[in-house]
């Protein structure tokens, strides 16, 4: 492993917790100073983040920029963070989202200011803490910490029915996460006494061979912790709710990094902590992905409000990104982290588009628009970008990663691949319908006729993500090429681990197997 | 020592408190009492590491008893910091307070120094007697009086239950020596007499009154509601934290070779208490009164680890006291600063928009009650996460998963009590809040524990592993 003389991770943890403490000193009532200030802040992490991106070693197969501090050491906790090309990827995505959420919020935030970007800073330092994290402990607390500020973001900030939602947000997810705490736990005094030394250190609990069916429980567990957070088809009722309710940069931050929290759970935890379970569970977990690809887009098309569209519209892109990650080739895995940052992107944009008209009407229902694109052309042809991506047209973001997906899905089972594909269609019917309700056809309610079109800020901040989306459509290389090594050390282990678990079952059967013989001949 | 110390400045408080008058008296006993707590409680850490057994082996010096004395020694300490302002502002001006408060302490602190039953008792009725005084110390309130009331009969019950049940044990065993009582089984295994296991269950029973944890809870909410808020917090923690201490120590020497006997029906206890503790906080609109209910349901997670009887994980169980008692004072501080005179205004409708009116408040109570649902990297969470790991460890899964589920239905009735504070606007007409140093004081001193505790948790554990060394 390789440690880096300066604690970059540390440093883009901590960073933006040391803004959000001297913000809590500022005056509140000069919030144009509060939103300057963030702003620097999230613009130096994000200037941070950036080497990360050039100094990272495509080919290295180890963590990078290894951080390793005793902290506990009688109980095996220690302060480890790394980062592989999958957490890479993920981090850059929240640093530039951040900055962007920051953008976003500058007319939209009126209300206790000053609380809302501490509140905006912290979530900033518990998200980079939870990918950075490589020792389960550690992972544990940034995983609940990030709980907090969303729960005050929707529940403070957020629409009419926020109350109810940032409720069944935290419970939701909390219930989730206190069961794979047990499951952390058991695996912890399983590892202890199996060789004899406590640790939460993921890395070396990856060696730890796990009998079958301890590993079905304890999958199971996390997997459920995961799923939620996705959120997988039948836990996915918290999301619709969150999304509707929170703030623009609330719904933004919630899309673009927090649901990749669980999708990234799966592939840094549960997946190679216990790949034997993880590869039976293939079916289940694919068929779900299925049911929340499918159901979400139809779901997604009834909807009348635009939130509650793209909220749904969630539901089913994660389910595309279950099934790469479940396909266990180097298609689907690639398509699936390739997809989670597409996600975070087009859909993130889809709420910033959402949060700026909503702005000027103070309404979402789709009925209240139509027309549109006379009066704002430029805000038109921003929408139509960020729609054609996230209905995957080639040349954006979003076909890159939906292509590799359903290559994937098909290489390992074509029944799944056929189903998800028939998303794509429905993807396609229902944003395009969406996006001719709103914005063409005669104006008819007169409040349409004189809205103003997107200011220099907003322009700024759908520039930005429109670079991305035509950079990674155009030329993903750049991004795959972080990711390859980390994606293909990632299979093989996964791969190796759960045969060899099957090769010890199958000896440890033998071995029952004939000592039952050995004993009845001995009765005999 | 600590506890001669403390008798002798009780005594002299009593004294004080008879030459002076009116509030300058009170004010007077208040800093005295501060003063002689921090004297004994120099005295207490100077204790850490000296081991004998003195008077006929009636009393104990141990790291056990050392860790508890400094434990309560600092929640007296707390409370009495709080009481400055409180007492006077609700009208107990008088030096008995004081007095009172230590001689409680005093029995909590003969409670879990000593491993011979006679000890332990008496150490139980001297803090007992305090208490039920101190419960009716508001005369003119009638929840006050009927509290006091309350928790005197009931508390009666409960003595003469935990006194059959250490009659019982004597009387087929012949011995009150808890360390003698081991040898005893140990040498005679296998051990079983009827009058025997009538009597352990007697001493379940008189402890789980002590201890509130279903069903021998019903007094708590209506006496901790009753009580001044100050004593609730004394109640909740120190009291706890003494019949928890007195529990581990008897059944963790005396009662291990029947482990496999008792851990059983505390498993149903322990479940018990967990959830009807949280259920029943959840339908509560007054905080004190939530609070109380979420305290049983805090004894519910202490058993958790206590019936995996081992001994060597003991230690979660102490994290768990010295975590919780902070969190409880904390949030009890707030209770009162919030309260009108009169101990009203603990409705969570005064909690409504506390968040604009006064933030610090808010975000203290906010950390307290973030401590109390387990929330990282807060002690709560590390004392949950300590005691839960035992469980687990002694391959108690379904309590495990029983106990974190019971966390996220706690988690609710906190988030709200932060949902009013922070998302709803001001209800009615705000009372004014009071405002005094102290309770800031010990807020802060609150947090900062609570901090400490949860982000470099290794000085306190392995303290408290020190002082359940005694056992193995």
């Amino acid at each position: 492993m390789t440690v880096m003389s300066v604690p970059i991770l540390s440093f883009l943890i901590y960073f933006p917790l040391l803004g959000a403490v001297i913000l809590l000193f500022a005056n509140r009532r000069n919030s144009q100073f509060i939103k300057i200030f963030t702003l620097v802040i999230s613009l130096i992490e994000l200037a941070a983040s950036i080497p990360l991106f050039f100094k990272f070693d495509d080919a290295a197969k180890t963590m990078q920029f290894v951080e390793k501090a005793d902290w506990f050491p009688e109980w095996g906790i220690s302060y480890l963070l790394g980062i592989d090309g999958i957490s890479l990827l993920l981090v850059l995505l929240t640093t530039f989202l951040t900055v962007i959420c920051v953008l976003c919020s500058w007319k939209a935030i009126e209300d206790r200011v000053k609380e809302y970007y501490i509140t905006f800073l912290f979530l900033e330092t518990a998200m980079i803490g939870t990918l950075c994290a490589l020792d389960l402990v550690l992972f544990y607390i940034f995983w609940e910490l990030m709980l907090i500020p969303m729960y005050l973001l929707i529940g403070v900030w957020g629409g009419p029915r926020r109350v109810y939602a940032a409720i069944k947000f935290f419970l939701f997810t909390m219930a989730g996460s206190v069961l794979m705490l047990v499951a952390i736990l058991t695996l912890y005094f399983f590892y202890y006494n199996s060789t004899g030394v406590y640790t939460f250190n993921v890395l070396e609990l990856y060696k730890a061979s796990i009998p079958i069916v301890k590993q079905y429980w304890l999958f199971g567990a996390f997997a459920l912790s995961f799923a939620i957070k996705v959120p997988m088809f039948p836990v996915h009722t918290w999301l619709p709710d969150a999304h509707t309710e929170a703030p623009t940069a609330g719904s933004v931050i919630l899309a673009g990094v927090l649901l990749k929290m669980g999708t990234y759970g799966f592939i840094r935890f549960a997946i190679p902590l216990f790949p034997a379970a993880a590869i039976d569970a293939v079916p289940l977990m694919s068929i779900l992905a299925v049911i929340g690809i499918i159901y979400g887009a139809i779901v997604s098309m009834m909807q009348p409000d635009l939130k509650r569209l793209i909220a749904f519209s969630s539901v089913s892109h994660l389910g595309y990104v279950m099934l790469g990650i479940f396909a266990f080739n180097m298609q689907g895995v690639q398509g699936g982290i390739y997809q989670m940052l597409n996600h975070g992107i087009s859909t993130g944009g889809l709420f910033l588009i959402v949060g700026m008209i909503y702005e000027r009407r103070h309404t979402r229902m789709i009925s209240d628009f139509g027309g549109i694109a006379k009066v704002m052309p430029i805000f038109a042809v921003f929408f139509m970008i960020i729609t054609l991506s996230s209905i995957a047209l080639p040349g954006t973001n979003g076909f890159v990663g939906e292509f590799l997906i359903l290559l994937g899905a098909f290489k390992s089972n074509v029944v799944y691949g056929t189903l998800a594909t028939t998303g794509v269609i429905l993807g396609a019917v229902y944003m395009l319908w969406m996006f001719q309700r709103v914005m063409f056809g005669v104006i008819t309610k007169e409040e349409n006729r004189n809205l103003k079109d997107l200011g220099g800020r907003e322009i700024l901040i759908l520039v930005s993500m429109v670079f991305f989306i035509i950079l990674m459509g155009v030329y993903p290389k750049m991004f795959f090429k972080k990711m390859d090594t980390t994606v293909a050390e990632y299979l093989a282990f996964v791969k190796t681990k759960s045969a060899q678990v099957r090769v010890l079952e199958q000896d440890a059967a033998g071995a029952r197997v004939a000592k039952e013989i050995a004993n009845k001949n001995m009765t005999r | 020592m600590p506890e001669i110390m403390l008798t002798g400045w009780a005594l002299v408080l009593l004294i004080v408190g008879g030459l002076t008058k009116g509030s300058t008296s009170f004010k007077v006993s208040g800093i005295l009492s501060v003063i002689g707590t921090a004297c004994a409680l120099y005295f207490a850490v100077n204790l850490w590491g000296t081991n004998l057994d003195i008077f006929n082996q009636l009393y104990t010096i141990d790291d056990y008893g050392t860790f508890f004395k400094v434990l309560f020694l600092a929640i007296l300490m707390l409370v009495s910091i709080i009481s400055m302002r409180y007492a006077d502002r609700e009208g107990i001006g008088s030096g008995e307070y004081y007095s009172l408060l230590m001689f409680g302490v005093l029995g909590m602190m003969v409670m879990t120094s000593s491993h011979h039953f006679i000890t332990i008792f008496i150490g139980l009725e001297v803090m007992s007697l305090s208490i039920y005084v101190l419960c009716g110390l508001l005369r003119n309130n009638m929840a006050s009086v009927e509290a006091s009331l309350k928790y005197f009969l009931l508390g009666a019950f409960a003595t003469a239950f935990l006194l059959y049940g250490m009659a019982m044990v004597y009387g087929s065993t012949g011995l009150m020596d808890v360390v003698e009582l081991k040898k005893y089984f140990l040498a005679k295994q296998p051990f079983s007499a009827t009058m025997f296991v009538i009597g352990m269950g007697f001493l379940v029973v008189g402890f789980g009154f002590k201890i509130a944890s279903v069903p021998f809870h019903m007094w708590t909410p209506d006496v901790y509601q009753g009580a001044p808020t100050s004593i609730t917090a004394y109640m909740a923690t120190g009291v706890k934290a003494a019949a928890f201490g007195a529990l581990i120590r008897v059944f963790f020497t005396a009662f291990i070779p029947f482990h496999f006997g008792w851990s059983e029906i505390i498993w149903v206890l322990a479940v018990l208490t967990m959830c009807v503790g949280n259920i029943t906080a959840l339908a509560q609109r007054d905080v004190k009164r939530m609070l109380a209910y979420s305290s049983i349901a805090h004894a519910g997670y202490i058993l958790v680890a206590f019936i995996t009887g081992d001994r060597a994980l003991a230690s979660s169980m102490l994290y768990y006291l010295m975590a919780y008692s902070f969190m409880n004072i904390g949030a009890f501080t707030v209770v009162i600063i919030l309260a009108k005179t009169g101990d009203t205004g603990s409705d969570i409708d005064s909690y409504a928009g506390l968040g604009v009116r006064h933030p610090f408040v808010a975000l203290c109570m906010s950390v307290f009650l973030l401590s109390l649902a387990g929330v990282p990297p807060l002690a709560g969470f590390m004392g949950k996460f300590y005691v839960f790991s035992t469980a687990v460890k002694a391959e108690f899964y379904w309590l495990a998963i029983i106990g974190f589920l019971n966390s996220v239905v706690a988690a609710y009735y906190y988030l709200r009590v932060m949902m009013y504070m922070y998302f709803r606007e001001t209800i009615g007409e705000p009372g004014a809040v009071d405002k005094a140093p102290q309770y800031g004081i010990v807020m802060v001193i609150c947090i900062g524990a609570l901090l400490y505790m949860g982000i470099f948790p290794k000085a306190f554990v392995l303290i408290a592993q020190k002082a359940v060394g005694i056992f193995s």
